[in-house]
């Protein structure tokens, strides 16, 4: 009788590892760019594509960072929160506007809103690679001294705006 | 409309699936009839509802209705018509609806092809693979339903995954899909077994061909994987020990195993016990599968988007199904027993030998996939396991088992001579090591692994000649060719697959030692040398597909200075998600691959090219094909048409519509319209 509990036996531990694994995330793999000086780029502004935005310019003022684009379905889903954000005035969000077209960008912004203080544009996706970009959206706080202090993979939800960023924001600013 | 119609008629076809799971099971326990001849209407009734789901679901895929959440996230209305129509079962949510839709398939041809079963058995297997089926489409409707829509509806899809618009995408889900599902009959059966407490030849007998089939599935879904990761993914190589691969190679050889302990216990009553726990061990590891792929805890290239509610229902239903036919297993198996004795040196041995070497490489393998997952919830660190843990644990462990699989055709049953067999296979072995240690001089270059892995194979080529030698002697009287017809099929079926173990042997061992690979800067004009061939870049020029454009280069191909062809591969970027992709250009030949990839544009015209030459590398895929034949030949071996000639009856029906077709090719075609 024993013998035949035996693989019962293995099977309850593997499930206890699986129900430990669930709670886990291998693809928060830490960024290596938290708490290093974000890349700094120049890029056209998505709105007037002959003007250029430096991140250098937002030296002294703690600004999010959100890569999207218009064919990330994703990103619907954050984007009524960063469009209530923007209007509540707490932070300035700069887009990324990743390897996407710019007429489909703009048509999205108009259909949607446009939750950014500027949007720069990324066709080549070459400033996604500075930042690490493996998926979109994802979203950076960089402080006044240009550090990346945080990085959230995927959508943002109202848990984790109110969890996570916005105390951070508050304590940058602080 | 249509998605709702999908969506009620999933509903309905867990209503069925619960009466399914439940009527029949007790009527088979209480002796009511009526509640037992339930199963096979239901059964039916419940895969015509899944079909029209899974019909609504690709009708919405193909009609680009993007207020479906799944159609706008996994398709465009660029994408060319038939991967629409296969992004069906490119989401998560697609691919479970594809998946019980094949469970609702495999049980309709259990109810189909089941006549000569007894009713309650019928009953009882029917009402497990209900129980399995109710548990999918409620995790199908309580967390990823596929028919979920997006308001207001996007104008445009974001499009399938570049790496999935192949046609490797059309067929390579739906073969694996249907190994993996198909297990569950054998493991129905396996539960049937365990309730009633019954389980003899003829329980092996029913089992057997469908375990074959799903086998057979599996292993050309496997091999289609593997050759469509070659020619897709520009790396060249053909298995990486990723860990959904692995999650498709356990079943695969835990039912290997199980394939070859139900043909003992079939002929000699032993291994019951076993054969029951590889049975539900096969199926156990096809939804372990499921739930890595799904669940999150894993990184893979295949693994869909996640989310942790999803991950705890698998990991609940893992737990109830699984769980409960082990624990069914520890009550009831001591009464099953393990059947007949038998001497150390036996066919029964050398099987039961390689069962536990197909086992422990299947442990291995899962400790390998899961090693991260472990390490990380022991907070020891994250970590990833690579191809070299896998291959230092695989091979010296698949190493005796071939020596064996030589050996176990040869041996009687029950008690076999030692010195007898060494007599018989000495030639054989002096001629494998012979042919082993010569042939990589003809290759070019002796290398140790090379002549060890060539060994191997050569040793399974010519005990199969010792052995059809030695069974010829035995048969009576006649020309040669007369005793050759005298065999059975399943006698052929053996030798068919484990001929197809020693080409993929040679395949792996010849590309792995003569493989040759170069990335080479190429100006327009410029050449490149490779096993005796000549690569002339003569440029690239810019063409547009259905929904990419793309850079496609032309390299001419020379042979002793004779233009054989031009190679065509491209560098393609997609318009809806901007990926790019490398599309690389394949000559495939009989003793040889050319492997042409675009790498990255350089100034004037010059381009990064990556060329390999490839000897022998199809016969990877070709072994696993006849490997695949081998199961089909077996399950339309005679005597499975035997045991429905027995009922005269149901013989004259069978006649009529299928002549001399045997059973088991009735089988698997009925398998595949699931």
């Amino acid at each position: 009788m024993m013998r035949f509990l035996l693989p019962l036996a293995a099977f309850i531990v593997l499930v206890g590892f699986l129900a430990v694994g669930l709670g886990l995330k291998p693809r928060e793999i830490p960024s290596p760019l938290v708490g290093k000086p974000a890349p700094v780029f120049q890029s056209p502004r998505l709105h007037e594509p002959d003007q250029i935005l430096s991140s250098k310019d937002n030296l002294g003022k703690v600004w999010l960072l959100n890569v999207w684009a218009s064919w990330c379905v994703s990103c619907r889903e954050e984007h009524p929160l960063l469009v209530e954000l923007s209007k509540s005035g707490i932070v300035p969000i700069y887009g990324l506007n990743y390897k996407d077209k710019p007429e489909l960008a703009l048509q999205w912004l108009g259909q949607y809103g446009d939750p950014y203080t500027v949007s720069v544009v990324d066709p080549e996706g070459r400033i996604g690679i500075d930042y690490g970009v493996y998926g979109v959206p994802e979203t950076y706080v960089i402080d006044k001294d240009g550090v990346i202090r945080h990085k959230q993979i995927g959508p943002v939800t109202i848990e984790s705006l109110e969890k996570k960023i916005l105390p951070l924001i508050k304590e940058l600013q602080g | 409309m249509i998605p709702e119609l999908g969506n009620f008629s999933l509903i309905l076809a867990l209503l069925l699936a619960l009466t399914q799971g439940t009527l029949p099971i007790i009527g088979a326990a209480r002796g009511n009839l009526s509640w037992i001849a339930l199963a096979r209407p239901v059964v039916q009734g419940q895969f015509v509802f899944l079909a029209i789901a899974f019909g609504c679901l690709a009708y919405s895929f193909v009609n680009n209705d993007f207020s479906v959440m799944n159609v706008a996230r996994n398709s465009n209305s660029e994408l060319p018509a038939h991967y629409r129509f296969a992004a069906s079962w490119g989401s998560h949510e697609g691919s479970l609806l594809l998946w019980v839709f094949m469970l609702a398939g495999w049980s309709v041809a259990v109810s189909v092809f089941s006549r000569h079963l007894p009713d309650e058995m019928v009953a009882r297997v029917l009402g497990v693979m209900g129980m399995v089926s109710v548990g999918f489409i409620m995790f199908m409707l309580i967390t990823s339903n596929p028919f979920d829509r997006l308001l207001p509806a996007a104008f445009e899809g974001s499009d399938l995954n570049p790496l999935l618009q192949d046609f490797g995408m059309v067929i390579h889900p739906p073969m694996l899909y249907m190994g993996y599902v198909g297990f569950s009959v054998a493991f129905a059966f396996a539960i049937a077994a365990l309730i009633s407490g019954q389980m003899d030849a003829a329980w092996a007998r029913w089992s057997r061909p469908w375990t074959t089939v799903a086998w057979v599935f599996l292993t050309i879904g496997i091999m289609l994987g593997s050759w469509w990761a070659y020619y897709e993914l520009g790396w060249g190589g053909w298995w990486f020990w990723d860990p959904v691969e692995n999650a498709s190679f356990l079943p695969w050889m835990v039912g290997t195993a199980l394939v070859h302990s139900l043909a003992v216990t079939e002929k000699r009553g032993s291994f019951k016990s076993w054969t029951l726990l590889l049975a539900i061990s096969a199926f156990s590891l096809s939804l372990l599968g499921t739930f890595l792929v799904r669940s999150g805890v894993l990184t893979s290239v295949h693994a869909f988007a996640t989310d942790p509610s999803r991950g705890i229902f698998i990991l609940g239903f893992l737990v109830i199904v699984i769980g409960s036919s082990l624990l069914l297993f520890a009550w009831r198996a001591p009464k099953i027993g393990l059947g007949g004795k038998f001497d150390l040196v036996s066919r029964e041995s050398m099987l039961l030998a390689n069962n536990l070497l197909l086992v422990v490489a299947a442990g291995s393998v899962l400790l390998g996939t899961l090693y991260p997952l472990l390490m990380d919830s022991l907070d020891l660190g994250k970590i990833s396991v690579g191809p070299p843990y896998f291959e230092a644990v695989f091979v010296p462990l698949m190493t005796p088992a071939i020596f064996l699989m030589g050996l176990g055709p040869l041996s009687r049953w029950k008690q076999a001579s030692l010195p007898e067999l060494v007599m018989r296979l000495r030639w054989a072995f002096g001629v494998s090591m012979a042919t082993a240690l010569l042939m990589p001089l003809v290759m070019g270059e002796w290398k140790p692994m090379v002549s060890f892995g060539l060994l191997l194979a050569f040793w399974v080529i010519a005990t199969i000649f010792v052995s059809i030698r030695h069974r010829l002697q035995n048969s009576g009287q006649g020309s040669v060719f007369t005793r050759l017809a005298r065999q059975s099929r399943s006698y052929y079926s053996m030798h068919l697959a484990h001929f197809g173990i020693a080409i993929f042997i040679i395949g792996v061992t010849l590309v792995n030692g003569y493989e040759t690979e170069k990335d080479v800067r190429m100006e327009i004009g410029s050449t490149v040398e490779m096993g005796g061939y000549t690569f002339r870049f003569t440029g690239a020029s810019p063409v547009t597909g259905p929904n990419y454009s793309a850079m496609r280069g032309d390299i001419e191909v020379l042979h002793n200075g004779e233009k054989i062809r031009v190679m065509q591969p491209e560098k393609r970027t997609y318009n809806a998600s901007g990926m790019t992709m490398t599309e690389p250009a394949i000559d495939t030949g009989f003793i040889r691959d050319l492997y042409v990839a675009l790498g990255e544009p350089l100034e004037d015209g010059a381009w990064v090219v990556r060329v390999y030459h490839k000897p022998f590398v199809d016969w990877i895929w070709f072994g696993c094909l006849l490997m695949a034949f081998g199961g089909m030949l077996a399950v339309s071996d005679r005597r499975y048409r035997l045991k429905i000639n027995t009922k005269p009856i149901e013989a004259a029906t069978e006649e009529k519509d299928g002549g001399r077709a045997p059973s088991g090719n009735r089988l698997a075609t009925g398998g595949k319209k699931g």
